[in-house]
């Protein structure tokens, strides 16, 4: 551990004990987060020199989660405005990220129109782009019709699918079907036996010590079971995948980053492009904050990389907010 | 299912009679009954359901209506009737012609949980 304050994984960020300092001042300041022996700890602020030298090499993507296009009240009633400024930061990046990923609740309401405001925005990033559903993607009538017919090619059973990046194993599961309310995990996402049967024998073959990124809307730990903010059957999925040396666990629909790890585990929510949501337990209901100012809006919402370097085994994950 | 069907009209030609019932069941809801069929109401708030629980004679019409800023959608969960998402302001509504339990969620927020009962009509005396 204390070698890896000199010797990042990327080799060249040294810790910045003031930039440290700054970041434990306030929380929604952009930080990357080294992850060492499974323990996360702070490398540098965003915009350092040194934290954007941890970008030099390996694989980078950005992710981004709960864009809400569609939405329409306080405290954000252009969804499309914070996502296209998302896409701008991306944009900027000095190092451009290999493509991104979406961690669901692209749309508000299931809509064509929602998706294609999203899809045009997203696009102008001119990246390959890895959707998985959010809850309100399939809240169609038709119980996720609407999104598979769009964004469900080549993937299996009902739109989950894995691929290969740079010696990187990526997994995009589903856990916004299959709820079974009155049961003993009540309220809580499922990802179902079909799924899971498929995820094992999507890993049964794979080397320990491939990273593997899995990606779901819905948290794959329970956070707060009173508002839904869980998995129910989590539990054996992660149970095909503790055999690996790195896992990282990238979830949305919280709109908040929440993080927590579990050996060579690591669970991160992100932030939303739209709206924030309260804390756990700390409002009424998991709905908007829409007592949220205009000026401070931008502070809750944000985007976030991820960079693998060759060989280091666990990533380096930088969340920056929306502020300029 | 056709014999059914046709005792069904049948029943609708008592349900002056029926709308009187329907309100007696309904105390915790917004039962309103008129001459043509009854109708209740589910308001969804502070992503609850309220009532509840909501009693109604068979052929009653149940609306649901989203006072949200977060959109909800009504699924039951033996797959008997499903929304589409609801915005703000918006309403959903389903005829219960047959008698039993409907326990329904939001498939958006699942801990989100309600239950129609639906009480057989009587026949006319």
């Amino acid at each position: 551990m204390a070698d890896r304050d000199d010797k990042d994984p990327a080799g060249a960020a040294p810790l910045n004990r003031r930039g440290l300092l700054k970041c434990m001042g306030w929380a929604g300041t952009g930080v990357v987060w080294g992850l060492s022996g499974g323990v996360p700890r702070t490398l540098g602020l965003i915009g350092d020199a040194s934290a954007a030298e941890v970008k030099q090499d390996g694989l980078t993507f950005v992710q981004i989660s709960d864009s809400h296009i569609g939405f329409h009240l306080p405290p954000n009633p252009d969804p499309r405005g914070t996502l296209t400024e998302a896409i701008d930061k991306i944009k900027a990046m000095p190092t451009q990220p290999a493509f991104l990923i979406h961690t669901g609740d692209i749309s508000h309401l299931s809509k064509e129109e929602e998706w294609d405001d999203a899809d045009q925005v997203i696009k102008t990033a001119n990246k390959q782009v890895f959707f998985i559903p959010g809850e309100h993607d399939v809240a169609d009538a038709d119980n996720g019709k609407a999104y598979l017919a769009r964004y469900g090619k080549n993937t299996n059973g009902r739109g989950w699918y894995s691929f290969d990046v740079a010696g990187v194993h990526f997994i995009g599961l589903i856990n916004v079907y299959d709820f079974q309310p009155g049961f003993k995990s009540a309220g809580l996402a499922k990802l179902g036996d079909e799924q899971l049967e498929w995820l094992e024998k999507d890993v049964a073959g794979r080397s320990t010590s491939t990273p593997i990124v899995l990606m779901a809307h819905l948290p794959l730990w329970t956070i707060y079971e009173p508002w839904g903010w869980g998995t129910a059957d989590a539990g054996r999925a992660l149970g095909y995948l503790k055999r690996f040396g790195s896992v990282t666990v990238l979830n949305g629909h919280i709109h908040q980053i929440v993080q927590k790890v579990e050996g060579n585990l690591t669970f991160h929510t992100a932030r939303s492009t739209a709206f924030p949501i309260p804390a756990a337990g700390t409002g009424p209901a998991p709905g908007p904050m829409k007592e949220v100012a205009a000026g401070e809006l931008h502070k809750y919402l944000g985007i976030r990389t991820v960079n693998y370097v060759r060989g280091k085994g666990a990533p380096a994950l930088t969340d920056s907010p929306l502020v300029a | 299912m056709l014999t059914r069907r046709i005792r069904l009209f049948g029943a609708l030609g008592l349900t002056s009679l029926l709308a009187v019932a329907a309100s007696q069941f309904t105390a915790a809801g917004k039962a309103t009954g008129d001459a043509a069929a009854s109708a209740a109401t589910v308001d969804i708030d502070n992503f609850k359901f309220a009532p509840p629980t909501l009693t109604v004679a068979a052929g009653t019409t149940v609306t649901w209506k989203n006072e949200d800023d977060s959109p909800h959608r009504i699924g039951a969960k033996n797959g008997a009737f499903t929304s589409a998402a609801l915005d703000t302001d918006g309403t959903f509504s389903h005829t219960f012609a047959a008698p039993g339990e409907y326990p329904y969620i939001c498939t958006i927020h699942p801990y989100m949980a309600g239950k129609i009962i639906v009480k057989p009509t009587k026949p006319a005396s």
